[in-house]
Formats: C-alpha cells, structure tokens, sequence
C-alpha cells in the first residue's frame, strides 16, 4: 500500500485523535463533576447527607429524599415499560409481517425522537387532570404521572435494542424447532427469547437507565416535593427527583456556594449510576460478541 | 386384543388432538396479547401527534412565526426562540459532525481490535447513557464557568455537541462498515492510499447511511431542554442574538416557561409552540427516514 506522505500523516493522525475523543470526553465530565462536585463532601457532613430532609435555604442537604423520588419513580416506570416494550419488541421481530414491521419500527423511534419537554407538556395539560379525576387525588402531580410517562420514554429503546437481538437469533434455531412440531408460541417462549436473553436483559437496563436520567418530564409532572417515599401509597404523592433537583435548583444558586457543590455532587452520583449500568450493559455486548466470533471460528 | 390397540389408539389420538387444540388456543391467545400490547404501544404516540397538531394548528399564523413575543410572552410570536434552536442546531452539526464522522472513520477503518479500541466503544456505550442534565452540569463547569464563555451558544452547541457524538458515531460506523471490503481493495491495488481510498470511495459509498446518522443525532439535539439550562438558554430576550457570544431563546426551553413558568399563559400559545417543536422534530425524522430508504432502494451492492 503506498504510504502518500506528510498529508496522509497528518490526516491519519488527526482521524485518531477524534477516534479516541469519547474516551477524553468520558474523563473530562468525569473530572469536572469531581472538581465542582467534591468540596460539597467537605462542607456538608455525612450525617447531613444522610438525613431525609432536604431543604437548602436552611443548609438541609439531605439525599435520600431524592434518592428515593428517583428510585420510585423509575421503578413504576420499569413496571409499564419493560412487559409492554419486551412484548412489542417479540411482536414486531417474531409475529408481524415484514410490511407490518417497516411501519411500527419508525413509529417507536418516532416516539424515542419525541422532545421530553413535549411529553412533560402533554403530562401537564392531558394527564395530570386526568389522573386527578380517575383517581380521585389532590393532585395529579405525582410519582405515578411521572412513571406513565417515563414509562413512555423507556419504551423505544426496550424495543429497539430487545429487537435487535430477537432478530440476531440465527434463524436455523426457529427452523429446528418448528421442525420438531413445536408451535410458533412455544418456539418464541422456549428457543428465541431464551437464545436473546442477554441481549433483552440489556435492553431493559439502558431502558430503565434511560428513566432514571430523564429530567424535564419529571421535573414537569411529579410536583417536585422533597418528601421521603414510604411504601406503596407514595406512588400517589408528589415526589422530587436527583434530576428535577438539579435542573430547578442550579438556575438560582451561587456559583461557588455549598448548594452549587451539592448539586454537582448529585450529578457524580447520577453519573456513577449511568456508568454501572452502561459498564454491565457493555460487558454483556462484549462476551456476546466474543461468543458468537467461537461460534463461527 | 386388537380390540384394546384399537382403543388405545383412539384414546391416543383424542389426547393428541385435545393436547394440539390446547396448544392452537395457547398460541391465538398468547399472540392476541402481543398485539394489545403493541396497539397500547403505539396508539398513545399517534394520539399525542394528532392532539398537539389538532390543538395547535390553528393557533399558528405568520405573525406567530415571525414575530417577538409581547406583554410578557403572553401575546405575539416565538420568532427568537425558532432562530435560537436553528443556530444552536448548526452549532452542533459544526462540532459534533466532523468529529463524530471522524471518530467512526477511526473505528471502522483503522483500529485494530484491541484493548484501546474496546475501550473507546465502552466510551461511548456510557457518554450515550449519560443523562442529559449531568451534560448540562458539564457545560456549566467546562464552558461557561471554566473557560469563561458564559451562557452563549458556543457553551451551548459543544454541549449538545457531546452529547449527540454517540448516535453519530454509531451510526456512521455501521454505514461505512455496510461498505463491501472489494471496494477498498479495488482502490488500494490501483494505487490509492488509504486516505484516498477512504475520501474517494468509502465516504461518497456510505454518504446516505452517514446523513441518517447525523440527522437522527440532531434530531436528538434540537429536541433537548437539560443541557441548554445552564449552558445558553434565556427566559426571555427583547433581541435576537448577535454572534455566538451571546445566549438565545431556544423551542424546548420555551416551552418548558411558558407551560410552567408563567401564570395565565394563552393556551393557544402554548400549544402553537409545541406544533412548531413537533414539526421541526418531525421534519428532521422523516428526513431520516426517507434518506435512509432511498439509498437502500438505490444501493447496488
């Protein structure tokens, strides 16, 4: 191959330096949440940390509250999402004619392209009335309306990634089992979905990841009120989020102030959340990978 | 004896048909039950389009397109924030195309698979994970307070830039490595170089499949309020912004004021703002969507 000099070189090298940029950029956020974030450990004692009131004007900077806001809340929206999204992903991978499929595809990733400041608007205008009435609340500000959404939101990625495995199934697995006389319900439960576990199970995590990082629908239609969730019934209470917290709050703060460091501090640990879950997610890609490279080989 | 075979038989085949029959009604109910659940998929997201089309239409005029908003955004047009989103769209496509391409030209054509390159896909497998606020923290503390840019779109558009870097990458990858291996080994036994190569007859080869990639990826990016909150986004200006200096209105993030924000807005208003969003958003997808066929349909390998 002729090698073609300085300018080829040059390009080369510049070709590198952008293939190893998302690894800078990892680092850099990595680094500036660390550099904003970290005095909030030395200004603010653990046990403030770990208390369940959370209110700044009178350095109250307890977590759990929101720990717990953005835990419930992407639970509910885990219970909506990941049985409709799996059962859609099979439908349209196993059981729609192909021309059915070419339709339903776009019109998910349509949803997925949605802005979530639309939903959060249609949440406040359609929803929130509604859920008040039907439920008969004081409010429809809640956890739940911010599940029904993020539920929602989880959905297209659930299908996409889920599908995306269920159709990497080679087909000779399908074949033998029709084959063998077992009807096409049996064959999606018992060879199909089973041959794409590891790629379902991730896509229900980046799923779920994704609700647990969404910011201005929740911000929008769960009431923002820093009140620790105790069992079931909070479901139907307003609730604040990690995220909502962080959105609603850095507008009006100092920069350099204790409340300033504590935000960022949520934000380090949002980050570690989408990192475990993304480093889980990959590692699963990875050793399917590596498995199907044995299988060929 | 043969009167008890024969028995046997039918005995046999009555609980094979009954155990077939079982298995029929298992399948129709169980396929009954995807299709429900596929249908309360994908009816809400038809509703939502219809509902903001069929409230805001007909509030949209051209002096809601073309003008500012007036006695406290409660009357006039939402032109700033339409120019806003439009420059900060572009300010993304500046950043995030040539190093998202670039990046995918990396990974599709010249790394080999090693332990960095794995480690370059675990990167970007998490900055897509990122959520969308940690950006916006990151903006804050890089662009606008670290390198002292302030809230302008330049903050803002390398912050959305980032953040839509993965969709471009991914996807830009797969199309050039949808490129046939014989094309490149045709140009590098006439005599090109790599970079040749790759310029001549890789690139215009995966071209569509790249627009899609970008497209989706500033779909994406036009589309988002959390990054922009602290990095460019104004509540309200009296003025559209003079260079890239400045911060600006945005579509997402007025929406977010006026349906939160503000007391006794026109719901009209609101709703107008919210067609021009899905629109601009719509517009972008389809676009996509039709690139994307039509090369497929063109595609001669």
């Amino acid at each position: 191959m002729k090698t073609g000099g300085f300018k080829e070189i040059f390009i080369t090298s510049l070709i590198k330096v952008c293939g190893y940029s998302a690894i800078i950029f990892v680092g850099m956020i990595f680094i500036f949440l660390i550099k904003e974030g970290s005095p909030a450990l030395v200004r603010v004692s653990l046990e403030n940390f770990l208390q369940i009131r959370w209110y700044p004007i009178e350095d109250r900077f307890g977590i759990l509250p929101l720990i717990g806001g953005s835990l419930i809340v992407t639970a509910g929206a885990a219970i909506f999402s990941v049985p409709l999204g799996l059962a859609s992903a099979v439908y349209i991978a196993e059981v729609t004619p192909r021309w059915a499929r070419e339709i339903l595809k776009p019109l998910v990733e349509i949803l997925g392209g949605l802005p979530s400041v639309m939903l959060g608007f249609i949440g406040i205008l359609v929803i929130i009335p509604a859920l008040r009435e039907a439920l008969n609340l004081p409010t429809g500000l809640t956890a739940f309306a911010g599940s029904l959404i993020l539920g929602g939101m989880a959905i297209p990625t659930i299908v996409s990634v889920a599908e995306d495995a269920l159709d990497a199934v080679p087909k000779t697995y399908r074949e033998a089992a029709l084959a063998m006389g077992a009807t096409r319900w049996q064959t999606i439960w018992r060879v199909t979905l089973p041959a794409a576990k590891s790629g379902v199970l991730t896509a229900v995590m980046l799923g779920v990841g994704r609700a647990i990082g969404e910011t201005m629908t929740v911000m929008m239609v769960t009431g923002n009120a820093a009140v620790f969730p105790t069992g079931l019934g909070a479901l139907f209470k307003p609730v604040r989020t990690m995220t909502a917290t962080i959105a609603a709050e850095m507008g009006e703060v100092a920069s350099g102030s204790t409340h300033y460091h504590v935000l960022f501090f949520i934000g380090i640990v949002l980050f570690l959340i989408s990192l475990t879950v993304n480093l889980i997610a990959a590692s699963v890609v990875f050793r399917q990978r590596k498995r199907a490279e044995r299988i060929l080989s | 004896m043969t009167a008890r075979n024969n028995f046997s038989a039918t005995m046999g085949n009555r609980v094979n048909a009954s155990f077939s029959q079982r298995r029929k009604w298992t399948q129709r109910l169980g396929f009954t039950g995807l299709t429900l659940a596929t249908l309360a998929t994908v009816t809400p997201i038809l509703l939502i389009i219809i509902h903001i089309f069929s409230s805001g239409l007909p509030g949209i005029s051209w002096p809601f397109l073309i003008e500012f908003p007036r006695e406290g955004m409660r009357a006039g047009g939402i032109l700033p924030a339409i120019i806003g989103t439009f420059w900060l769209t572009l300010g993304t496509a500046v950043f995030s195309v040539p190093l998202g391409i670039g990046a995918a030209i990396y990974l599709s054509e010249y790394a080999s698979e090693n332990r960095w390159t794995r480690a370059i896909r675990i990167a970007i497998i998490n900055l897509a994970g990122i959520p969308s606020i940690v950006y916006g923290l990151f903006g804050l503390g890089l662009f606008v307070i670290f390198l002292r840019l302030g809230t302008s779109i330049l903050a803002g558009s390398m912050t959305l830039a980032i953040m839509t870097l993965p969709v471009i990458i991914s996807t830009t990858e797969e199309a050039l490595r949808a490129v046939p291996n014989s094309f490149r080994v045709v140009s590098i036994s006439l005599g090109g170089t790599r970079w040749q190569t790759i310029r001549r007859v890789v690139l215009p080869q995966a071209l569509p499949g790249i627009l899609t990639g970008v497209v989706l990826g500033l779909e994406r990016a036009a589309g988002e309020t959390a990054p922009i909150l602290f990095t460019v986004a104004a509540f309200y200006l009296p003025r559209l912004p003079s260079s890239v200096f400045d911060a600006t209105m945005a579509l997402p993030y007025h929406l977010f004021v006026i349906s939160t924000q503000v007391p006794g807005m026109p719901i009209q208003i609101q709703y107008g703002t919210a067609v021009v969003l899905l629109t601009f958003v719509l517009l972008m997808n389809i676009t996509a969507t039709v690139i994307r066929s039509w090369a497929r349909a063109r595609r001669q390998w």
